[in-house]
């Protein structure tokens, strides 16, 4: 009988009301992965783009500055000239090599303050998996945004003068 | 560190820079006594190599004098300390020089206000586009504008002027000409520094801009220092642009291999993508060394590191099976030549070429000596032997020559043969030294000549013997009483010090072996000898050819019979079939072994090909004209299969009971330094040493004397002539005449830019060299029906080629310049016809 006068249902019952509420009445907060994803803060930082002006014509000027902030040493830049007949940026300089180390880098984002013309930014993407370590060398074209229109892929023939400032002045040259 | 300027003037006076007090010597300007004490004064336009012109206005200071008292003169004190009055407006210190109780400062708020305005000035225009410039991150307006500048402009953005980015000021250098501050370092560096003003400004004010006036654009062999001086990067070189950025960079320490100076040079090295990731080679600067190359290169020295290719590299030992060579292990290669070798025994010879280092050198000979063949250099000078009898005294230094002293330049195009040893020369003609020049045409090296003898190719060495005064069996009456020649001889004889230059302008090797003996007299009969800035330099046309002679090499009169009678031949680091007589020879020799970094003419037709290293791939020490034995360090690494030469050596040696040091080339010199008694003191260790140079370059204060690098890994040890305990003694000669039985005598002569392999393969170069070219007496021309630039067709040594004409007014009537690696093999002089065509 001692055994009976023990036993007392109500925390068991509140156990099971909290269930039952949760249930039935409090939004879901989980998330069925990897069908379903949750969108990330504004401020989040995944793998990097390289972006483009309006024109299809690519922001980075190969100056390595991301490079030099990078403080995990995990991105590598080669410059080369632009001409009018094979040109890839507005500039006289352009990176003809590009390549981030995904394993290497902490995702700080420090590439981003660095760049002075916004070309490298860091996107929403998160899912990061090699299997082999050179697949987490992101190169030039892995990191470039894709045109949609033909005419504004790179490189390429441009009238001739038309972009002959070292770093472009405007947001946007035409 | 003050001694360096003591030495100029002895009187010093006491003076306070920012509260510190100093001693300067009199006259040395405020931001070169600031440097000495270790206050920087910022500076664009001035560099300590160059007379200020006080252009920029950076080096604004207040300077303070004490007062006087107008009546006595008496200095006046206030708190037991002299007064001291500043003047009303600041001064540019790059102009002023110190004198006794004066008071500079620089940290005033007047003085920083004072700077702050300039910079805002000089940036007015600027496009201010550092992420895409060369200069940026060791720029002076980058790092005085962070130091000094106010992070302001009053000026609008929008009424900067643009200006033209991309202009080929030559083939090597860009102008860029918005970044230009108008500082004229680089227009006075052609103009004061190489005499050589073929750029300049034009225009003024904002319109002001640098134009090149010469045709080809920027036509000097200097052209490169430019780039180095200018304080922002307006001027950038063709092989560097966008290369890489300067932090980037790996620095390792070498010396140039172009000539026979020897300059001090850093290679700046990185990853490349398009080099498979491997560390290639990015740029040359100048490594300080006040004794040899001071802060300068000459631009064949600078861009040669790009004719260095990866694909043309041999990779692999090659072994011949019947008409074709294929790649073997080296065990297989090595045990045949060692094989071969010693079935030769005697009849062997060793044949090297002028860019070996001194440990490769020495470990052939010992191998050669152990079979009892010869060692032989394929080299058309000679005199090696006398230079380490009579060569420069230890301690010398040509910057220290001047009044009272002589320099004396035969048969030589200096510039052409040795750019640097010509700007020094040239330097010490400003400070007052005498130079006598005999040569038979004229060259740039004339313009600072006081005495300019005429002579005719072939009289090289009677005039020297003439000017010793040497009566006995020579044939020199013809010279005997040129007013000119005394009066040199004179001048030469009674100089406090005095140093010889002789070339190899006009001569072959006999030509070349007669004039360093009567050099050789000449110094020892005027008491020239074993001090320093006194002696004998062979102005040899490869780096280390000096070192080949010290370390046992000779060149041979008979090379072409010693090759054919030879049962062995071991050609390393040259290219005799290159020259069909040669050619032929070898083909007779039985066994021929080529050990070479490329797949040269001479491998093609050897027995067994071993590959080496290039010298930046490897340790070694080379021997400059001035017997000065440098070091150099491995740059970039080395292919897989590839072994520096002495230690192929020493793996054949090996095979052959002799044991060689291979393992290091430091230790190789241990050895060789016990056997070769002019070496004994030296070690790799001493060679690594430095001391303090004047001008302070290369630090964090690029601003000062530009981009050149502080050596911080050796400047060399000069080696001490034997001379020093033995005199010369003169053998009577006969020096011989050239005939001239044909119309036309072609004599050989040095360009720099010419066809050899370094020019040929590097595409920065390429646009520099002429087309195969001979150079005509305009009178001569004239008869022939030649005019300039045409095509003619010459024929020499049963060889006929079509080439350019090039005429000279100085030249005497019926010579023929032949210039060397220029299409036209020639080696001694001889007739030559020519057809209009
Ligand atoms: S991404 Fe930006 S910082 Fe990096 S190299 Fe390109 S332009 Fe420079
Ligand atoms: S190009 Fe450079 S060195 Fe020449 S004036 Fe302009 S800033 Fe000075
Ligand atoms: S005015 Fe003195 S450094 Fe230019």
């Amino acid at each position: 009988m001692a055994n009976f006068e023990r036993f007392n249902p109500i925390p068991i019952l509140k156990g099971l009301y909290t269930t039952f509420h949760s249930t039935f009445f409090e939004p879901v907060v989980t998330v069925q992965y990897p069908e379903e994803k949750r969108p990330v803060s504004k401020r989040f930082r995944g793998r990097h783009h390289l972006r483009r002006y309006d024109n299809g014509l690519e922001k980075c000027i190969g100056c390595a500055l991301c490079a030099a902030a990078c403080p995990a040493d995990a991105i590598f830049v080669e410059a080369s000239e632009n001409n009018d007949d094979v040109r890839f940026s507005p500039g006289e300089r352009y990176a003809s090599t590009y390549e981030i180390n995904m394993m290497r880098c902490i995702f700080c984002g420090y590439c981003e303050d660095a760049c002075p013309t916004q070309a490298i930014e860091l996107g929403d993407q998160y899912e990061l998996s090699f299997t082999e370590r050179v697949q987490a060398i992101y190169t030039r074209d892995m990191l470039l945004d894709t045109v949609d229109e033909l005419e504004k892929a790179t490189p390429r023939k441009v009238e001739p003068g038309a972009f002959d400032r070292s770093i472009p002045m405007m947001e946007n040259p035409d | 560190m003050t001694e360096v300027l003591e030495e100029k003037t002895t009187k010093l006076v006491n003076l306070t820079i920012d509260n510190l007090e100093i001693t300067a010597p009199e006259g040395t300007l405020i931001v070169d006594a600031a440097k000495l004490a270790g206050i920087d004064i910022p500076v664009f336009c001035y560099h300590p190599k160059m007379e200020p012109v006080g252009m920029c206005r950076m080096c604004l200071v207040d300077v303070g004098m004490p007062m006087r008292d107008r009546d006595t003169g008496e200095t006046i004190m206030e708190k037991g300390k002299p007064k001291i009055q500043f003047g009303r407006e600041l001064q540019t210190g790059c102009t002023v020089s110190v004198s006794e109780g004066m008071v500079v400062v620089g940290y005033t708020e007047k003085v920083k206000k004072g700077r702050q305005d300039i910079l805002e000035f000089l940036l007015s225009s600027h496009p201010l586009d550092c992420p895409i410039c060369d200069k940026g991150g060791e720029c002076p307006l980058q790092n005085l504008t962070i130091g000094y500048g106010s992070g302001e402009s009053r000026f609008d953005l929008e009424e900067k002027q643009h200006l033209a980015k991309h202009v080929p000021l030559g083939d090597l250098i860009w102008l860029d000409r918005e970044r230009c501050i108008q500082c004229a370092r680089c227009t006075r560096f052609q103009d004061e520094i190489v005499d050589q003003p073929v750029i300049g400004f034009q225009n003024r004010g904002r319109k002001l801009q640098i134009v090149t006036f010469s045709e080809p654009g920027f036509d000097s062999y200097w052209s490169g220092n430019t780039s180095d001086i200018c304080p922002v990067g307006a001027l950038t070189t063709a092989d560097f642009r966008f290369g890489a950025r300067p932090w980037e960079m790996q620095a390792s320490a070498s010396v140039c291999n172009q000539c026979s100076v020897n300059c001090n040079i850093t290679f700046n090295t990185r990853r490349e993508a398009k080099s498979g990731g491997d560390l290639v080679i990015k740029r040359a600067m100048p490594r300080q060394n006040e004794e040899v190359n001071e802060v300068w290169l000459c631009d064949k020295g600078r861009f040669a590191y790009t004719s260095v290719k990866k694909d043309d590299r041999l990779t692999q030992p090659l072994i011949r099976e019947g008409e074709t060579l294929v790649e073997t292990t080296w065990e297989k290669a090595l045990d045949l030549v060692a094989e071969k070798a010693k079935e030769a025994g005697k009849e062997m010879v060793s044949l090297v070429g002028g860019r070996l280092s001194n440990e490769d050198y020495f470990n052939i000979n010992q191998l050669t000596a152990h079979l009892g063949g010869k060692s032989l250099l394929n080299s058309e000078m000679a005199g090696g032997d006398l230079v380490s009898q009579v060569g420069l005294g230890t301690g010398s230094n040509i910057a220290d020559m001047g009044q009272g002293d002589a320099i004396l330049i035969v048969a030589s195009d200096l510039e052409e043969e040795a750019p640097l040893f010509w700007l020094r020369v040239k330097q010490a003609a400003e400070r007052g030294a005498e130079v006598i020049i005999a040569n038979a045409r004229e060259t740039r090296a004339d313009r600072f000549a006081k005495y300019k003898i005429r002579i005719a190719f072939g009289q090289e060495t009677a005039v020297i013997l003439s000017m010793a005064g040497a009566k006995e069996g020579i044939a020199v009456e013809f010279l005997a009483d040129d007013a000119k020649v005394k009066a040199a001889a004179k001048v030469f004889s009674e100089a406090n010090n005095a140093v010889i230059y002789y070339g190899s302008d006009g001569l072959g090797l006999s030509g070349s072996e007669e004039l360093s003996k009567a050099c050789a007299f000449l110094l020892s009969e005027t008491k020239h000898t074993g001090r320093p800035n006194n002696g004998l330099v062979a102005v040899w046309n490869k780096a280390n050819l000096q070192g080949a002679w010290d370390m046992g090499f000779r060149p041979s009169e008979t090379l072409a019979a010693d090759l054919k009678n030879a049962k062995f031949a071991y050609v390393v680091g040259n290219d005799p079939a290159s020259k069909d007589i040669l050619e032929k020879s070898l083909k007779d020799t039985d066994f021929v072994v080529v050990q070479d970094v490329r797949l040269s003419e001479t491998a093609e037709i050897a027995d067994v090909v071993l590959p080496a290293q290039v010298y930046t791939e490897r340790e070694g020490t080379y021997t400059s004209a001035e017997r000065r034995v440098q070091r150099f360090y491995p740059a970039v690494p080395a292919p897989e299969m590839t072994k520096p030469d002495y230690k192929i050596t020493a793996k054949i040696a090996k095979r052959l009971d002799l044991s060689l040091e291979k393992i290091a080339a430091s230790l190789v010199f241990l050895d060789l330094a016990e056997k070769v008694a002019d070496y004994a003191e030296l070690d790799y260790v001493r060679l690594a040493e430095v001391t303090e140079q004047w001008p302070i370059i290369g630090r964090d204060d690029l601003f000062y004397g530009g981009t050149s690098y502080q050596n911080t890994q050796g400047l060399g040890k000069q080696i001490s002539p034997a001379i020093e305990t033995e005199t010369i003694k003169y053998e009577a000669f006969v020096p011989s005449v050239l005939s001239k039985k044909d119309e036309f005598l072609a004599v050989p002569v040095t360009t720099l830019y010419d066809r050899g392999s370094t020019m040929l393969s590097s595409e920065v170069l390429q646009p520099r060299i002429a087309d195969p070219y001979v150079i005509l007496n305009t009178a001569d021309a004239e008869k022939l029906g030649v005019e300039a630039g045409v095509q003619i067709s010459v024929k020499l040594n049963g060889k006929t080629a079509n080439v350019t004409a090039k005429l000279d007014d100085s030249l005497a009537k019926g010579i023929v310049l032949v210039p060397r690696s220029m299409g036209i093999p020639i080696s001694d002089p001889g007739s030559i016809t020519i057809k209009a065509k």
